[in-house]
């Protein structure tokens, strides 16, 4: 629901590095973001695409890498992500912790067009 | 060609988050940011708590709504130093926002900052405002099934208060089950059981609350 402050956040990044490396046009944004983060990606990409519109990153595709938080068995510790609401071991029906909180929310790397630098 | 960025997207919500914080040690705050869904009890836990260490300690509050200054008004009613922020379409509250009234105040004596968050079991887990202690208020009428459904809160979550502890015997409530929901996110997580309506629970609650704040301004006596 906030993903209209998110992009504009990720897209002040995105073109201060581009400006600072001489680049003048940012053709691709890969992102990775947690499953914990609340973000909606074809929202983001929504409100992108309109608020890039006439800096470097008009028309910039994002790509997202989702990760997925982990969680590990107190008994076997064999790590494991949940379906539904089961947090039990699928090995050995043990219970479990969260292990990789799937909190990740950066910017990776952008792609930009050679010929520019 | 490929660039390496690597660089948080809300950095910018962090940076002043982190300038909130000096904010705070300087003049003597501890910050608390209370989250909640609408409903839960979030301004009556504030008047609650008030009530139990105002003889101990300074309180201002900072209220944050889409609309309104119901929760305001009944703040300052009692006496307490409070400020209002209308969000309009925001689902949360950021750093800046905070940044943007944190002036309203006096200060030099110790004090706790209720900061309520916008009610919402999702946005605001994503924005750190500069608070020392994070909490959930979950209350009894919403469900067992809150920490399954909404994890990422309950992950931000230092301490839980779970409200409404006296309408258990009305309601379908498997206390268990809620617990079993905590469990996964943390190894040991204070939660306490507590009534706005009828006190219980609050003076462990604000017990756990002053000894916090000893921690952070040692010496303190938790006392004015």
């Amino acid at each position: 629901m906030h993903e209209l402050s998110v992009t504009e956040g990720l897209l002040s990044i995105v073109n201060e590095e581009a400006r600072k490396r001489g680049v003048k046009k940012v053709t691709g944004i890969n992102l990775v973001v947690g499953e914990m983060a609340s973000i909606i990606d074809e929202s983001v990409q929504f409100y992108f695409d309109i608020l890039s519109k006439g800096t470097a990153s008009e028309g910039a595709a994002l790509f997202f890498r989702k990760v997925a938080a982990e969680y590990g068995c107190r008994t076997c510790n064999h790590v494991f992500q949940k379906k539904s609401y089961d947090y039990n071991c699928p090995l050995c029906g043990g219970k479990a912790i969260i292990v990789n909180k799937g909190q990740e929310f950066y910017i990776d790397s952008i792609e930009v067009e050679n010929d520019e630098n | 060609m490929k660039i390496d960025v690597r660089r948080n997207i809300l950095e910018a919500n962090k940076e002043l988050s982190l300038r909130n914080s000096d904010f705070f040690r300087e003049n003597r705050v501890m910050a608390v940011n209370i989250m909640a869904a609408p409903g839960a009890g979030k301004t009556s836990t504030i008047l609650k708590t008030i009530d139990a260490l105002r003889e101990k300690m300074n309180f201002i509050v900072v209220e944050g709504d889409i609309a309104s200054s119901i929760d305001t008004d009944k703040i300052k009613k009692r006496g307490v130093p409070a400020v209002q922020i209308n969000t309009g379409h925001m689902c949360h509250l950021d750093a800046n926002m905070i940044k943007g009234v944190v002036d309203n105040f006096e200060y030099g004596q110790n004090t706790v900052l209720f900061i309520e968050n916008v009610g919402n079991l999702v946005c605001p887990a994503d924005f750190s405002l500069g608070e020392d202690i994070n909490i959930v208020i979950a209350s009894v009428p919403e469900g067992d099934d809150k920490p399954f459904k909404y994890p990422a809160i309950f992950l931000k979550a230092d301490i839980v208060l779970l409200n409404k502890i006296d309408t258990l015997d009305s309601i379908d409530f498997d206390k268990d089950f809620f617990y079993e929901g905590l469990s996964v996110l943390r190894t040991s997580f204070p939660v306490f059981e507590v009534s706005c309506k009828t006190g219980e629970g609050f003076d462990e609650w604000a017990n756990w609350l002053m000894t916090r704040y000893e921690e952070k301004f040692p010496g303190s006596g938790s006392a004015r």
